[in-house]
């Protein structure tokens, strides 16, 4: 046994301390002998097609080895074996819907997808002809989301501020905090109802890019108190106090000091919050829905919108509108990985190293 | 040497009481921007209530136990038994498929994958919440239908003896059953990433000691890491719940909107509180909309309690647990 001349592998480790174990290669023959067999057990049985094959295999396999695993290492060895495989395929389940979202989102979508697609408008098309664009709902939607930025973050980073630098744990902190965590589990649509019942019927605003901003950005502020609020409590105290012993008065110090030092983690925060947002349907639903031509003003009557464009495309179901329908999915989601990835960027350069 | 500082004052607080005017005014607008949140969260309440009353009083049937919808014929008629068994329904099944795929997969991320993997494959799973709800709901509707009639009668054909399976119309689309499925990929990000924090969060020494013992990396997950993270795992699923509840656009896309209890979830129907709204929202007349506001009131003290109590059992264990 030549321990002296190389590291000890776990193996060998385990065949020191006398633990029968299997050799490497059992994964390997264990799944092709499931494959094999479940192939062959299609022929003839209540399983069937490749999905059913695959199941079966998948099974075949867990059972297999498993089983070899109970008879030679013993049943402890044979939970761990089988608790790693489950939790591998829970694993591969996750990524199986993503892979095939993202990989439709764009396969179907450059159907249609074209310069032309994001130069025009839906003005005068038939939902049965192909041709139409996307220009109107994307001009709505970035004046949507503009607006729902501008209420909600700064909003976001105030009540957060008052949360890290004001409240102390007092009682109304403490309740703000709490119902920021339950604000951020309010369905999107219960949003939309709140701006439709508040706003629009109570206070007489008009369905608009208005009405939609301000839905977004009740969606928005929870997410920005907390991704500001665990940045803010990352600055360390000396800056603060570094900056009161300069006499700095505490909003001068707050303002100039505490915040950006915090800037970038707030900025990824807040873009964050956005993309979250952007492809936000059920509120527009209510508060905005839907105009075939641009509308450039976001106070004055119905803005179109990325995602109620894909909804009202899909609703028209020819195979024109459902094409354009995938293209504005593809619009929506590259918007959205666009803010995502910029904002994660942001957040890796500034890291402190 | 005395402490200038008081250690139990806020982060930054000021020595003694702030005499500067300016300092006031900036102290109460971030005070007054947190007491925002409070407001709109009460708001949303009385503004629904207030709105909805006119159609409950013009209701003619039982809010709470009618099934159809009616609420604009002369004598309005409606009632969300309907839609709150479709809503629970298509969210208990998601919430059965989601949270141990869930956390199983944060459990891999946590605590299996190579170190140097993991935190890329957590994205990777977070870049499913990143991606809108109507483009699920496209997905449900051109991709998953139609690929997954097969396993709906696959699971009539063999195991139609369970009524929950059983499909007596051999339709196997626009089902609560697929509505689920697609919730079930909606929420899985949600519920991966809040047990892969507890996880994460679980003391190494615990970890240790029971690899030290001799425990697999199983018994150590059993016996170190689920005790520690229950709590988070308990509220990480009610978080999905929630937001499975609560969700609109891809059910509304899915659904072939009817208003009868059934428990033959592979067929098509069904309906849930949101997608209701969503679809009705544009032919409702004044009735209408207010029995729409009426079933998204229910909706919002639904999802309301959920959400407390996921974040209330999280809160007791921060409180009470000494490992941090």
């Amino acid at each position: 046994m030549a321990i002296l001349d190389r590291t000890i592998s776990d193996d060998d480790l385990h065949n020191l301390l006398s633990q029968r174990k299997l050799p490497r290669w059992t994964t390997l023959a264990t799944s092709a002998t499931a494959i094999a067999g479940s192939a062959l057990l299609s022929f003839f049985s209540p399983v069937s097609g490749v999905a059913g094959t695959a199941v079966f295999a998948f099974l075949l396999f867990i059972v297999l080895q498993t089983g070899l695993s109970f008879a030679v290492e013993g049943k402890r060895y044979a939970i761990d074996r089988l608790a790693t495989t489950l939790l591998l395929s829970a694993l591969t389940a996750a990524l199986v819907p993503l892979v095939s979202i993202l990989l439709t989102v764009l396969i179907r979508g450059l159907n249609a997808f074209n310069a032309s697609f994001l130069t025009s408008t839906m003005r005068n098309v038939s939902p049965r002809r192909p041709g139409g664009g996307i220009l109107h709902a994307l001009i709505g939607t970035l004046e949507q989301v503009t607006i729902a930025a501008a209420i909600g973050v700064p909003l976001g980073i105030l009540a957060a501020v008052y949360l890290v630098e004001y409240g102390n744990r007092s009682r109304l902190a403490r309740a703000i905090s709490f119902f920021v965590d339950v604000m951020t589990g309010i369905p999107s649509i219960v949003a939309g109802l709140f701006v439709y019942t508040g706003f629009i019927l109570t206070l007489g605003l008009q369905r608009s890019g208005l009405a939609a901003g301000i839905a977004l950005s009740i969606l928005m502020i929870p997410v920005v108190v907390r991704s500001t609020e665990e940045m803010l409590r990352l600055v360390p105290r000396d800056l603060r106090e570094a900056s009161y012993a300069l006499g700095v008065p505490k909003y001068r110090t707050i303002l100039r000091v505490v915040i950006p030092s915090a800037s970038t983690g707030i900025i990824t925060g807040a873009m964050l919050a956005v993309a979250r947002v952007t492809g936000e349907t059920a509120p527009l639903l209510l508060t905005t829905f839907l105009t075939q031509s641009i509308n450039t003003n976001p106070f004055n009557g119905p803005q179109a919108s990325l995602p109620i464009y894909v909804w009202d495309q899909i609703g028209s179901g020819t195979p024109a509108s459902i094409d354009r329908a995938w293209a504005g999915a593809l619009t929506l989601i590259l918007l959205v990985m666009i803010l995502n990835l910029s904002a994660r960027l942001i957040a890796r350069a500034s890291r402190v190293k | 040497m005395t402490t200038l500082i008081n250690p139990e004052a806020p982060v930054g607080a000021p020595l003694g009481k702030s005499s500067r005017p300016r300092d006031a005014l900036f102290a109460g607008i971030s005070r007054g921007s947190g007491i925002v949140v409070l407001i709109v969260m009460g708001a949303i309440g009385v503004f629904l209530l207030w709105k909805a009353l006119p159609a409950l009083s013009a209701n003619t049937a039982s809010f709470l136990t009618t099934s159809p919808w009616f609420p604009d014929d002369a004598q309005p008629k409606f009632g969300i038994a309907a839609l709150a068994f479709g809503t629970l329904l298509s969210s208990v099944i998601a919430m059965v498929i989601a949270v141990p795929v869930g956390i199983g997969v944060a459990l891999y991320t946590a605590h299996y994958a190579p170190r140097r993997f993991a935190p890329t494959l957590g994205y990777i799973v977070d870049l499913l919440a990143a991606v809108p709800s109507i483009i699920f709901g496209l997905w449900g509707l051109q991709i998953l239908m139609p690929n997954s009639i097969g396993l709906w009668r696959w699971l009539d054909d063999h195991f139609g003896f369970i009524p929950l399976f059983s499909n007596e119309q051999n339709i196997y689309t626009r089902s609560i059953a697929l509505a689920a499925v697609v919730l079930a990929i909606m929420i899985l990000p949600t519920v991966s990433a809040i047990s892969r924090e507890v996880f994460a969060q679980v003391p190494p020494g615990h970890i240790e000691a029971a690899l030290a013992l001799g425990a697999t990396r199983w018994e150590t997950m059993r016996t170190a890491v689920f005790p520690f993270a229950r709590p988070g795992m308990v509220s990480a699923a009610m978080l999905g719940l929630g937001r499975a509840l609560g969700e609109t656009i891809a059910v509304a896309l899915i659904l072939s909107a009817t208003f009868k209890i059934n428990w033959q979830v592979t067929e098509p129907g069904g309906n849930t509180f949101a997608a209701n709204i969503a679809l009705k929202w544009n032919e409702a007349g004044t009735i209408g909309l207010g029995a729409l506001i009426a079933s998204g009131l229910v909706l919002y003290i639904i999802t309301f309690a959920v959400n407390m109590a996921a974040r209330l059992v999280v809160e007791r264990r921060r409180d009470f647990s000494g490992a941090n």
